[in-house]
């Protein structure tokens, strides 16, 4: 028999629950039955709730089996898996599982697909294709390429890169930066983190390609240190391209200089905002700045700096490599192109989801998420992280595009989902937002660091049915004045969960106080 | 992880001269550092403002800034339990009154040679909560009985145990 290849994902996701228990039972086992095999390690397929997810190679595709348990390996060599056999946890050929088959994978193209330290397979696969072309132009045509292609900042705020390239451009300066926002701080998010353990060399590309475009030399990636296999990726990504001259003093033999570093946050929400990351970078507390300047003029250290989402700078080599208009075919009105979300929580088939802008909430929760883990009825979704709002049923046929979420005074932001069942509490999630926004904000400014406690303090005052009519007041005064008088989203946008839970759920509010209920 | 490595000046000076010439050497400096004696000192204020150029005061407000610097050892066992909202929507609070009612143990101040219990928001393991870094490594779908089972220090690699699966 030939050696037959089996992919185990060594994603964080799949670790977590098992995946390298998996793999090391399935290299004993074929060593015990005598059965030649060679196992690669990939990032996650985004199917979690099938993780660890093994795929053999055949002759029909690559057939998948998930959840696989250590003590279900056994079973799956009996029922011949090596061959495509056919057992309880066959899912089919991966490729044309619904789940799957009905995305549109731009960036995630080959997260799961390929072994992810592997420039060979990167390239294989159609990397390294736009880097190329970038090396072909001019910065001003690749900044043109990302503005055609109608691309906005998948960070949060959703600012349209092109027009922030052509700033740092424009820009004269000896020296400019490269950096790649991977702090990924929002809860319910985490496609940067799967993207950098399942393509590091994508988001390297990207940010080559931006330093390009822009005149800059050197980059860093700012990973949050809660993720510590990312970081170990990345950071072995980059000296294997270092290495292949894919980075360095010659990028691809080009004679132009692009290099790059990866940097470990600290343990501070605060840092994903961009300013606050810029002195965190510069070895200072994370303190947001006010802007202006922009960091596009004077960012790290002072100099023209590009700032990106991970989600950003690794849209940008497909941008390259297709054209413009292939990207921004997808999408409608100004939301163009693809995103990542992301569904988690209380969600039966939580995972990654690539669509193009324009689906709707329910598509996502409902077919994709399949409703709840706990079988209960969902209750509320929270889109966009921490500062996101809470969606009832009612809002679920909202489109997925920027405008039309802050036309319901919501927000996309980062693409997180997070699916509540019935059982939540939604004075409980709105105090929750206060409290977490207390214990985040950088201090800098009054509403938010003063604003955060006092709103703590008013939802318990409400919820213990302590002179409820005053104290609404009270927390809609709060409401307004964080969102006016903060500098940053931060302190600016936590009343958007408290409001929308407020607004949809008044009755969790209103319940008759419980005493010794509380914990 | 959580090394036991005791506070060496002459070491911290080492690593600290190694990686000054970094821009923005401050972060990787104090990662290092924890990295190897499991937290950062206060006498590293002093040799980091020297070698950075900076104030005392100054390096003490970068490191007090950041959740991860700790003053002192950590526990043996490390937990860093995710209680963000897709975490909670997996009950990761009830998971936390369990620990406190039945074990005695209390978040963010569990805090002993033997253990460490921190609070953490999101690990980006939203999709399989509620989820913990357990020294380092990340744990998913985690109920009481091996959330107890971590804190007693069990182990983190599940096929090391006899349940084998967290399915
Ligand atoms: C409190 C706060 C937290 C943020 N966290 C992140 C983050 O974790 N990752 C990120 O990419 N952007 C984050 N942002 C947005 C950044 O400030 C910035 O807009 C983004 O990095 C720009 O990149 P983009 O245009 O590619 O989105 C945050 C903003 C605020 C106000
Ligand atoms: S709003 Fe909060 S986090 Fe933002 S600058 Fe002000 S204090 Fe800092
Ligand atoms: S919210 Fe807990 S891992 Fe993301």
């Amino acid at each position: 028999m030939n050696t037959v290849r089996v992919f185990v994902p060594r994603d964080a996701a799949a670790l977590s629950v098992s995946a390298d228990a998996v793999a090391r039972a399935i290299r004993d086992e074929a060593a015990r039955r005598g059965a030649e095999i060679e196992i690669t390690r990939t990032g996650s397929r985004g199917m979690l709730w099938l993780e660890p997810l093994v795929e053999v190679e055949t002759a029909q595709g690559r057939i998948a089996y998930g959840p696989v348990a250590f003590r279900d390996v056994a079973s799956l060599f009996d029922a011949g898996f090596l061959m495509g056999g056919a057992h309880a946890l066959s899912q089919g050929a991966v490729t044309d599982i619904d789940w799957m088959r009905r995305q549109t994978r731009v960036t995630f193209a080959r997260v799961g697909a390929i072994d992810p330290l592997s420039l060979d397979d990167y390239r294989a696969h159609g990397g390294l294709k736009g880097l190329e072309r970038a090396l072909a132009a001019s910065g001003a045509d690749i900044v043109e390429d990302v503005r055609a292609s109608g691309l906005r900042g998948r960070g949060g705020a959703g600012f349209p890169t092109g027009v922030k390239w052509k700033t740092v451009l424009d820009a004269q300066a000896a020296q400019k930066y490269v950096v790649c926002n991977a702090d990924e701080g929002d809860s319910g998010t985490f496609a940067d983190r799967m993207l950098m353990e399942g393509d590091p060399f994508l988001l390297i590309e990207g940010m080559a390609i931006a330093g390009l475009a822009v005149g800059a030399t050197k980059g860093f990636v700012y990973i949050r240190s809660e993720y510590p296999h990312a970081f170990r990726t990345m950071r072995a990504a980059i000296d294997i391209a270092r290495k292949a001259g894919v980075l360095g003093a010659s990028v691809l033999g080009s004679g132009r200089a692009f290099d790059m570093e990866a940097r470990l946050g600290a343990g501070a929400y605060i840092c994903g905002e961009e300013t606050s990351l810029l002195e965190s970078l510069e070895g200072k507390r994370g303190v947001v700045r006010a802007k202006p300047p922009l960091p596009a003029l004077e960012g790290l250290f002072g100099k023209p700096t590009i700032v990106n989402n991970v989600l950003s700078l690794a849209a940008v080599p497909s941008i390259l490599a297709d054209g413009p208009q292939a990207y921004a075919d997808y999408g409608l009105g100004r939301s163009r192109g693809t995103l990542p979300f992301q569904l988690g929580g209380n969600v039966k088939r939580g995972g990654l989801v690539e669509l193009a802008f324009g689906a709707t909430l329910r598509d996502l929760i409902e077919d994709f998420g399949g409703g709840t883990r706990s079988g209960r009825p969902i209750r509320a979704v929270q889109v966009g992280g921490p500062l996101g709002a809470y969606l009832p049923a009612s809002q679920f046929d909202t489109p997925l595009d920027y405008e039309a979420f802050a036309a319901i005074g919501a927000m996309l932001g980062h693409g997180g989902i997070a699916v509540f069942d019935d059982s939540v509490d939604m004075a409980r999630q709105a105090r929750f937002a206060f409290e977490f926004c207390a214990k985040e904000s950088c201090g800098k400014c009054t509403p938010c660091r003063i604003g955060a406690v006092r709103g703590v303090e008013t939802i318990d005052r409400i919820v213990a049915g302590v002179e409820r009519e005053k104290n609404f007041g009270v927390l809609d005064d709060l409401n307004q004045l964080m969102t006016d008088g903060s500098l940053c989203a931060m302190g600016g946008l936590t009343p958007m969960p408290v409001m929308s839970a407020l607004r949809h759920f008044p009755e969790d509010f209103r319940r008759a106080p419980q005493r010794a209920a509380a914990e | 992880m959580a090394s036991t490595a005791v506070w060496d000046e002459g070491k911290a000076r080492e690593i600290i001269v190694r990686l000054a010439k970094l821009d923005g050497a401050m972060l990787p400096i104090l990662h290092a550092l924890q990295d190897e004696f499991g937290f950062v000192h206060a006498g590293a204020t002093a040799l980091i403002a020297d070698a950075l150029n900076v104030s005392r005061a100054e390096a003490h407000g970068v490191i007090s800034f950041y959740h991860d610097f700790r003053p002192k050892p950590a526990g043996r066992r490390v937990v860093k339990l995710c209680r963000a909202e897709a975490c909670q929507a997996n009950g990761c609070e009830e998971l936390v009154a369990e620990l406190r009612r039945h074990r005695g143990l209390d978040a963010d101040n569990q805090d002993d040679e033997r253990l460490t219990i921190e609070t953490v928001y999101c690990l980006g393991n939203c999709a399989l909560g509620p989820s913990a870094l357990v020294d380092g490594e990340l744990v998913g779908r985690l109920d009481a009985e091996r959330l107890a089972d971590l804190c007693d220090g069990g182990p983190v690699q599940v096929a090391q145990t006899a349940a084998g699966d967290t399915r």
